[in-house]
């Protein structure tokens, strides 16, 4: 008999994990409150020079907040052109075909290489002078799709590339062409090992899709600007705009997580 | 050397005809001219040494691997080693055509992990055969019930042993209907008390009368299921016959230095095997 089975020993074992869990939630609060009582300094610090004005939030907030709707939906369509674009692209960098290869390769080199501003400003305001005319809004999904495009491009081609061999092994032992090994054995196999990456840039993309503020388009950042500049009150217009972006950010990663936790089970 | 069992008149006709198949990886001379019949209902087993070039020699039966040459007849058809060809389209289809004839069991499984078992045993047969659902499904059935796993059709394969993963392939590649099941050491990565029940099904598969080829250390395996047992040492066939003969008598030197020298390093391994283990599940 071990020391483990006898009653005393097992009212310690468990004394000992009660005692863990509580510290474990002890520490969660306190590094919980630390944040609290840094933003809650930060703002009050900026309130008590007496150069924020509530009156002017009240106004102008609900104007600003209205933007986050367009940032959410231009995220939203771009990261879906982007993956169908890097579900191409990786399958055309990993191709034999040295045609496609070489398409792919170059698409990624040149999106990854240049700045996301450059090619939003391209496309805006450089194609119209080959006679194509888009307006803000699919200008800046386009700019966005393929350099995000490009980036995931790389990400799914290592997703691919991390299925087993013997995965094809097995399909193609079955007499599955290569075409029906990729789609239905490879590909949806390498997709749930790039979804968190696929996660980290969606936030990603919720950030930089103010960029496209530059175009005009109406979205958080553009309204923020707007109004803080003609009133002279940026300070508060862009603490706005920040908090909405965060808030964004945080809630869809609190979904990520849960979706790769729950994922994560379904793989045990 | 051609293996043709004199007294064997349960065999049926040559399903597997492999002549003068040698393999190179880069400079190394894996495989050094190997001829292989198996006929119908006959349930091969080759045995030797790792590096002796068996699982090279199954693998370039159903060109997973490509032969630097020779040629492989299965069911009829022969592909010719090619392998300054081997990426056009007409002769991919060829290959595609032996792989419809064999199926392939591997010492990893490879169960797809993103489907179910029945999901696994019927998107060849309705994909690639073109077999529809219904009755895809009931043919997979019959063969999960037949390697003891019916209660686990809606599982995925994540949530099962090692042994019954090994048997869900089994059922997966039975399901296609092979001419002949090739196995590349279906117990070697298998946790020691797990290897029976995958044992015992492959030997039900041999009595039978399915046609299998089988690269294996399990000895005492092969004394039960075999027809006819292969040894092959350097990439050659040493030695081929009757179990009772290849591993009770053997005639080469080598033969007898790797029997003797696996009976006593396997000696406890042996007792793990229990044929009369029901499967388990």
């Amino acid at each position: 008999m071990t020391a483990a089975d006898t009653p005393q020993s097992a009212s310690i074992l468990a004394e000992i994990e009660a005692r863990q869990a509580r510290a474990r939630t002890i520490f969660r609060l306190k590094s919980g409150a630390t944040w609290l009582a840094l933003i809650v300094i930060v703002l009050v610090g900026l309130y008590a020079t007496g150069n924020i004005d509530t009156a002017f939030i009240g106004l102008w907030g609900p104007f600003i907040i209205g933007g986050a709707g367009l940032t959410v939906l231009v995220s939203a369509v771009s990261i879906f052109f982007a993956t169908i674009l890097a579900l191409i692209g990786a399958v055309g960098r990993l191709s034999r075909n040295p045609y496609l290869s070489g398409v792919a390769g170059l698409y990624v080199a040149l999106f990854r290489g240049t700045p996301l501003i450059v090619q939003i400003y391209f496309v805006y305001l450089a194609l119209p002078q080959v006679g194509i005319v888009l307006p803000a809004i699919p200008s800046g999904i386009i700019a966005l799709s393929l350099n995000y495009g490009a980036y995931m491009t790389e990400i799914f081609r290592a997703g691919i590339q991390a299925v087993p061999q013997g995965q094809r092994e097995a399909a193609e032992s079955l007499g599955m062409s290569e075409r029906l090994v990729m789609r239905r054995i490879v590909l949806p196999q390498a997709f749930r090992i790039v979804i968190p990456a696929i996660g980290n840039d969606f936030v990603a993309m919720l950030k930089d899709s103010s960029l496209v503020s530059i175009l005009a388009v109406e979205e958080l950042l553009f309204r923020a600007q707007l109004v803080g500049r003609q009133n002279f009150r940026s300070l508060e217009t862009l603490i706005i705009a920040a908090a909405i972006y965060w808030i964004l950010t945080l809630t869809f990663s609190f979904f990520q997580e849960r979706l790769e936790r729950r994922m994560a089970r379904g793989d045990r | 050397m051609i293996i043709e069992p004199s007294d064997a008149p349960h065999l049926g006709e040559v399903i597997v005809d492999a002549r003068g198949i040698e393999k190179y990886f880069g400079r190394n001379h894996v495989l050094k001219g190997i001829d292989l019949k198996v006929r119908r209902r006959q349930a091969v087993m080759l045995i030797g040494r790792s590096g002796s070039g068996k699982t090279t020699l199954i693998r370039c039966l159903n060109f997973l691997e490509e032969p630097t040459a020779g040629s492989v007849q299965i069911d009829g058809l022969q592909v010719d080693a090619d392998p300054l060809h081997a990426n056009t389209r007409a002769r991919k289809e060829q290959i595609r055509q032996i792989r419809l004839r064999t199926g392939m069991l591997f010492q990893e499984f490879n169960l797809f992990p993103h489907m179910n078992v029945l999901g696994n045993c019927v998107e060849a047969p309705m994909r690639v055969r073109g077999i529809p659902e219904d009755e895809a499904i009931a043919t997979a059935e019959r063969l999960l019930e037949k390697v003891g796993l019916s209660d686990k059709r809606d599982e995925f394969p994540a949530r099962l042993s090692g042994g019954q993963k090994q048997r869900v392939a089994i059922a997966r590649a039975m399901c296609m209907e092979p001419k002949v099941l090739m196995f590349d050491e279906p117990t070697s990565a298998l946790d020691p008390e797990l290897v029976g029940e995958v044992l015992t099904v492959m030997e039900e598969l041999a009595h039978e009368g399915t046609t299998m080829i089988v690269v294996t250390h399990e000895m005492h395996f092969a004394r039960e299921a075999a027809d006819t047992v292969v040894y092959m040492d350097e990439g050659r066939i040493v030695e081929a016959g009757p179990p009772e003969q290849v591993l009770g008598d053997p005639e080469d030197e080598r033969t007898k230095v790797f029997l003797h020298r696996y009976l006593s390093s396997f000696a406890d391994r042996e007792h793990v095997h229990n044929p009369e283990l029901p499967p388990a599940g």
